[in-house]
């Protein structure tokens, strides 16, 4: 995925490859510019035309491309049966509408109701975030809500029509610690009750360790690991997801404190190969123009990396002259997509490989 | 004797509400705030938004104008003073905000932004000056290359460096950092964490460090106050207060920290409801709304700062009041152990990496 813009054209997303199963949260992980906003907007079809476009990848719902899909079926889709929520829920909300009138708005859009029944949805959905679906609560406005109610408000708003995917961005960073900690509580209600399944966008490896089933790292553009939670935070294999872990505060004295070398690329004009490698600590040859294709390390733990690879002893992996689909070492890497939900560009393949050698 | 030490310190903001603006409302942002802060050392403000830890750097830096209390600084009561002394008083303290871009003036160079204090508060001038300048940006590991560059060219932490290296121009003895990284990305953060350690060692600074992440206050502060909604109700060492917490909610916040192990899922939210406003607090313990152990005593009357069992703390509760439940998600809450078994998965990969088929999926 590109957008053109004045300084030029960045290449903000370049192979990445995300599966979210039914009733799973699944975290999208990586520091500020790294391409996790846009990787929720292209699910939504929400990137800003004509600036954004979709170079390669499919994004399959239940199935279907959603890249593929006409713009009416899109916005069909959008808020009925994915639906996102944001991270400033004031800036979501509008202002001159009451709670009540905003969410049955929303109801009315996507379902054929009449006003009383739509109510009856929107208490409803209020009551599944914990917001008491009051008649106080339906006639006040956003701005006389706390931080955390207006939160609710949002995600009542996104599951008012039984959205069976949410994508979450950065849902509790504005808020405080104490308030975080109810609405990541409310996020596994929602999957565990309801089966919403989510994608969780967060820097916080903490929310996400706490959250989510699986987690997708993501630097410059990339998905560079992907597993279950425990597998990914425990042992991590991309030598990013390692650093980045490594970099926490958590428990180490100020003189004990990790850091990583150098700065994020311009993604106007990213490194060739891997975009990690001018900062790697284990980079060899290849990384410097051969992208690391995504390979399974683990059952069901997947990353791109060169130096991975060599060492679990699969050869180096080379992206080009091979079979879409299919990995370095034959190892199959696109999961069957008959019945997954792939977000984002799609696996790395030869495509995206040639694309960054283009630059 | 404490470089800095402030006593009874209560800063409260009128606001005008309603149509006619008639009606005066009272802020009590920041409420009988007591602490000190020892030369070549640590201490960390903590807690929720709102509950007046700028409030309180914003007094101690002369910002606002505060109700009562005493803010004795190098052993002088800066409140006692009159303004123009007051200003020459406070030479020895400078402050770094969080917002990297906003706090440097877009259309200075690095070199005057760092320069300018120079200019103001010193008498150097002419060569000497540009050394200076250069020495204070190597300082904070910026190179020469960047002295003729404006602000937007460099990145959030970069600009942190430039502020920082702004605020060592005239070798103060107290840096009051707002949230310094609060900004920035964990890799960064802990570039600046890093560098602010080392430059407290080499020039013996005391830091007033002001941060919600409590991870963070841990690896960097000496010692802990924590603030709820303009009051400070538990303060003490660092190790006292994340291993030993009594106050209830100090331990609410310890608990609600997620912690990035994945093991260690907290069970429940740790506090229900909201933060209510500083405009018209609750009466007694101003936490007491939230407290799970409240008791009758707890509004009506307001608990006072004590010294007790190696802190000081202001609740209700009595002194053997088990809280073993709560220390132990508090704890929980701070595990670290993320990375398990690194030497192993750096060096070779274990028994389950045999590559699995195309796996059929669970559900
Ligand atoms: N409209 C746009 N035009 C040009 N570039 C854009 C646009 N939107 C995003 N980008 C670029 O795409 C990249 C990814 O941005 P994105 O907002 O997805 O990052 P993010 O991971 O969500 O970061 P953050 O944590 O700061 O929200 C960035 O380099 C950004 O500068
Ligand atoms: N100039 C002002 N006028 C009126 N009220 C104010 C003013 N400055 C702060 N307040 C209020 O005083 C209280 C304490 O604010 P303060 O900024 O000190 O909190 P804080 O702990 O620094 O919070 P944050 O973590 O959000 O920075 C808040 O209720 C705030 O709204
Ligand atoms: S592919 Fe190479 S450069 Fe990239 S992370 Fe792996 S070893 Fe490092
Ligand atoms: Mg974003
Ligand atoms: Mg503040």
């Amino acid at each position: 995925m590109e957008f053109r813009s004045l300084r030029g054209v960045v290449k903000a997303l370049n192979g990445v490859y995300l599966t979210v199963h039914e009733r799973e949260i699944v975290g999208l992980v990586g520091e500020s510019g790294c391409g996790k906003t846009v990787t929720g907007y292209s699910v939504l079809g929400l990137l800003p035309k004509p600036q954004a476009q979709v170079t390669s990848g499919r994004i399959l719902f239940k199935g279907d491309d959603l890249l593929a899909k006409p713009q009416q079926e899109m916005r069909a889709l959008k808020g009925k049966v994915i639906s996102m929520v944001f991270q400033d829920p004031l800036a979501s909300l509008n202002p001159v509408f009451t709670v009540g009138e905003q969410i049955s708005r929303v109801v009315r859009v996507h379902h054929d109701l009449e006003k009383k029944a739509a109510l009856e949805a929107v208490r409803t959905a209020l009551q599944a975030t914990g917001l008491p679906p009051t008649d106080a609560l339906l006639k006040s406005y956003p701005h006389q809500l706390s931080g955390g109610m207006r939160q609710r408000v949002c995600m009542a708003m996104a599951i008012s029509c039984g959205a069976g995917l949410l994508v979450a961005d950065e849902p509790t960073t504005a808020l405080d610690v104490t308030i975080q900690m109810q609405i990541l509580k409310l996020l596994l209600r929602l999957r565990d009750e309801l089966g919403v399944s989510q994608i969780l966008i967060t820097h916080n490896v903490g929310v996400a360790a706490q959250t989510c089933d699986r987690i997708a790292v993501m630097y410059a553009g990339n998905v560079v690991e992907e597993g279950p939670t425990a597998d990914v935070l425990k042992r991590p294999r991309h030598p990013y997801t390692l650093a980045l872990i490594e970099c926490l505060p958590q428990g180490k004295s100020a003189e004990q404190l990790k850091t990583i070398p150098g700065a994020v690329p311009d993604l106007i004009d990213p490194p060739a190969g891997c975009r990690f490698h001018e900062r790697c600590a284990h980079v060899r040859d290849i990384c410097r123009d051969t992208m690391p294709t995504p390979f399974e390390v683990a059952r069901d733990h997947w990353t791109a990396c060169h130096w991975v690879q060599e060492k679990s002893g699969r050869g180096v992996g080379v992206t080009t002259g091979h079979e879409p689909g299919v990995g370095a070492a034959g190892v199959p890497f696109n999961r069957d997509p008959g019945i997954e939900h792939t977000a984002g560009g799609g696996p790395a393949t030869g495509e995206s490989g040639d694309d960054i050698r283009r630059e | 004797m404490s470089l800095l030490e402030v006593e009874d310190l209560t800063v409260h903001f009128k606001i005008r509400r309603g149509l006619t603006r008639k009606s005066i409302d009272t802020v009590h942002a920041a409420d009988e705030v007591s602490f000190s802060l020892e030369r070549g050392t640590t201490l960390a403000l903590v807690g929720e938004s709102g509950s007046g830890k700028t409030t309180v750097a914003h007094a101690i830096l002369g910002l606002n104008k505060p109700q009562k209390g005493s803010i004795v600084f190098a052993g002088r009561d800066l409140l006692a003073l009159s303004r123009g002394t007051q200003r020459t008083a406070r030479r020895g303290m400078q402050v770094v905000f969080q917002d990297p871009y906003s706090s440097l003036n877009p259309r200075m160079t690095v070199h005057d932004l760092v320069a300018e204090p120079l200019r103001v508060g010193s008498e150097i001038s002419g060569d000497a000056l540009r050394e200076r300048v250069v020495e204070l940006l190597e300082m904070v590991g910026l190179g020469t290359q960047h002295l003729w560059r404006r602000p937007h060219e460099f990145s959030g932490g970069q600009c942190q460096r430039i502020a920082i290296a702004r605020a060592l121009a005239l070798s103060p003895d107290l840096m009051v950092l707002d949230e310094p990284t609060s900004a920035l990305d964990v890799s960064v953060q802990a570039r600046i964490l890093t560098l602010l350690h080392r430059l407290q060692i080499e020039l013996t600074l005391s830091y007033l460090f002001i941060a919600h992440d409590l991870a963070v206050v841990e690896s960097v502060a000496s010692a802990v106050a924590v603030m709820y909604l303009g009051k400070i109700v538990e303060s003490g060492p660092t190790a006292t207060i994340f291993e030993d917490p009594r106050h209830p909610y100090t331990l609410a916040l310890l608990a609600s920290v997620p912690s990035p192990d994945p093991d260690r899922r907290s069970a429940g939210a740790a506090l229900s409801g909201d933060v209510p406003s500083a405009i018209d607090p609750p009466s007694g313990c101003r936490f007491h709304p939230r407290c799970k152990f409240r008791m009758d005593v707890c509004d009506q009357e307001i608990p006072p700062l004590e010294d007790r069992d190696g802190r000081r703390i202001a609740c209700h509760l009595p002194r053997d009041f088990d809280l073993s439940a709560e220390q132990e998600a508090a704890r929980a809450a701070r595990s670290t152990a993320v990375v398990e078994d690194r030497q192993r998965s750096r060096a070779r990969p274990r028994g389950d990496e045999t590559p699995v088929p195309k796996m059929p999926r669970r559900w």
